[in-house]
C-alpha cells in the first residue's frame, strides 16, 4: 500500500515551512543560503510525487531544471558571500547596510 | 511496506531539517542539510524515479554541498550569535512560519477531501530513457536556456570573486569598519583576521 499524494505534499510543506522560518531566524548568509536549498528541495518533492500520481514525466524534468538553477545560485550566491567576506570581514547579512542611510 | 518507508524516511528528513535550523554552527547546519537530501533521494526511490534520486545525491549531496563546506571552511566561520536589537524578529519569523504551517494543513485538508487518484503503474516514468527522450525532443528549448543559465552563472561567480584592483574602495571600506569599531565597543562578534 502506498501513502497517499496528501502525504508528500504535506512533508513537503513542513520542509518548506522550516526552510522559510530558518531564512528569517539565520543570521549568517550561509545559513540563509542552505535554507533556500531545503526549500528548492521541497518543491523538488512535489514535483516528483505529482509525477509519479499522474504518471507524466514532466514532473522530473522540472525537478532536473530546479537542479540546474539550483547549482547556478550555489555558485554565484557562495561568490557573492565570498566577495562580501573579503570586504566586510563577516558573512552576518546585518553587516550588509552600506545602502543604509 | 512502502509507507512504512516513508514515514521513516519523511521523519528523518524533518528531524535532520529542524537540526540544520537548530544549530548555530555552520558546519552542523551544512551536515544536517546533507541528511535531509538523502533522506528526500530515499523518497524518490520510493516514489518510482530512481534517476532523480541518484541525481540528486551526485548534485545536491555531491557537488553543492561540497561547495558550501568549502566556503564554510575557507572563511572559518564562528558561531551564529544573534543580535539583541533584533530579537523581534524571532516572534515575526514565529508568526510567519505558523501562517504557513497553517496554509500547509489546508492543503493536506484540501487533498485529502478531493476524489482519489489512483496510483498508476506507470512503469517507464522514472526511466532515464523517458526522461532523456522528453528532455531532448519535447522539452529542448528549456534544456538549452538552462545551458545558457549555467554559462552565465559561471561567468557571473568568476567575475564576481575576481580581486578587483581599487583602493578608494578599499579605503572606504576600511574607514566604515573603523567607525563602526568606535561606535560599539562590543564588536567582539565580528570575526578577526
Amino acid at each position: 500500500m502506498e501513502p497517499s499524494l496528501a502525504s508528500y505534499l504535506a512533508l513537503s510543506g513542513i520542509l518548506f515551512t522550516i526552510g522559510a522560518a530558518g531564512v528569517i531566524f539565520k543570521r549568517n548568509a550561509i545559513g540563509m543560503f542552505m535554507c533556500i536549498e531545503l526549500m528548492l528541495n521541497a518543491v523538488n518533492l512535489t514535483f516528483v510525487a505529482f509525477s509519479r500520481y499522474y504518471a507524466d514525466v514532466t514532473g522530473q524534468l522540472f525537478v532536473f531544471m530546479v537542479m540546474s538553477v539550483a547549482a547556478a545560485e550555489a555558485a554565484v550566491g557562495l561568490g557573492i558571500i565570498i566577495a562580501f567576506f573579503r570586504n566586510r570581514i563577516s558573512v552576518d547579512v546585518d553587516d550588509a547596510s552600506i545602502l543604509k542611510n | 511496506m512502502t509507507t512504512a518507508l516513508f514515514f521513516l524516511f519523511a521523519g528523518l528528513a524533518i528531524a535532520c531539517a529542524i537540526s540544520m535550523v537548530y544549530h548555530k554552527n555552520p558546519l552542523y547546519s551544512a551536515i544536517s542539510l546533507i541528511g535531509v537530501f538523502i533522506a528526500l533521494s530515499c523518497i524518490y526511490v520510493t516514489l518510482a524515479a530512481p534517476f532523480i534520486a541518484a541525481v540528486q545525491v551526485l548534485i545536491y549531496a555531491g557537488a553543492i554541498m561540497v561547495l558550501v563546506i568549502f566556503v564554510i571552511m575557507l572563511l572559518n566561520l564562528d558561531e551564529d550569535r544573534p543580535l539583541s536589537r533584533l530579537n523581534y524578529l524571532y516572534g515575526v519569523g514565529a508568526g510567519l512560519g505558523l501562517v504557513l504551517l497553517v496554509q500547509t494543513l489546508f492543503i493536506f485538508y484540501a487533498v485529502a477531501r478531493s476524489p482519489k487518484q489512483p496510483v498508476t503503474q506507470g512503469e517507464t516514468v522514472g526511466r532515464t530513457l523517458s526522461i532523456g527522450s522528453a528532455m531532448y525532443t519535447k522539452y529542448l528549448l528549456p534544456v538549452e536556456i538552462v545551458g545558457v543559465l549555467l554559462l552565465m552563472a559561471i561567468i557571473g561567480a568568476v567575475i564576481l570573486v575576481r580581486r578587483l584592483n581599487q583602493p578608494e574602495l578599499e579605503l572606504v571600506v576600511a574607514e566604515e569598519l573603523t567607525r563602526r569599531h568606535e561606535e560599539e565597543e562590543i564588536g567582539d562578534y565580528r570575526i578577526t583576521i
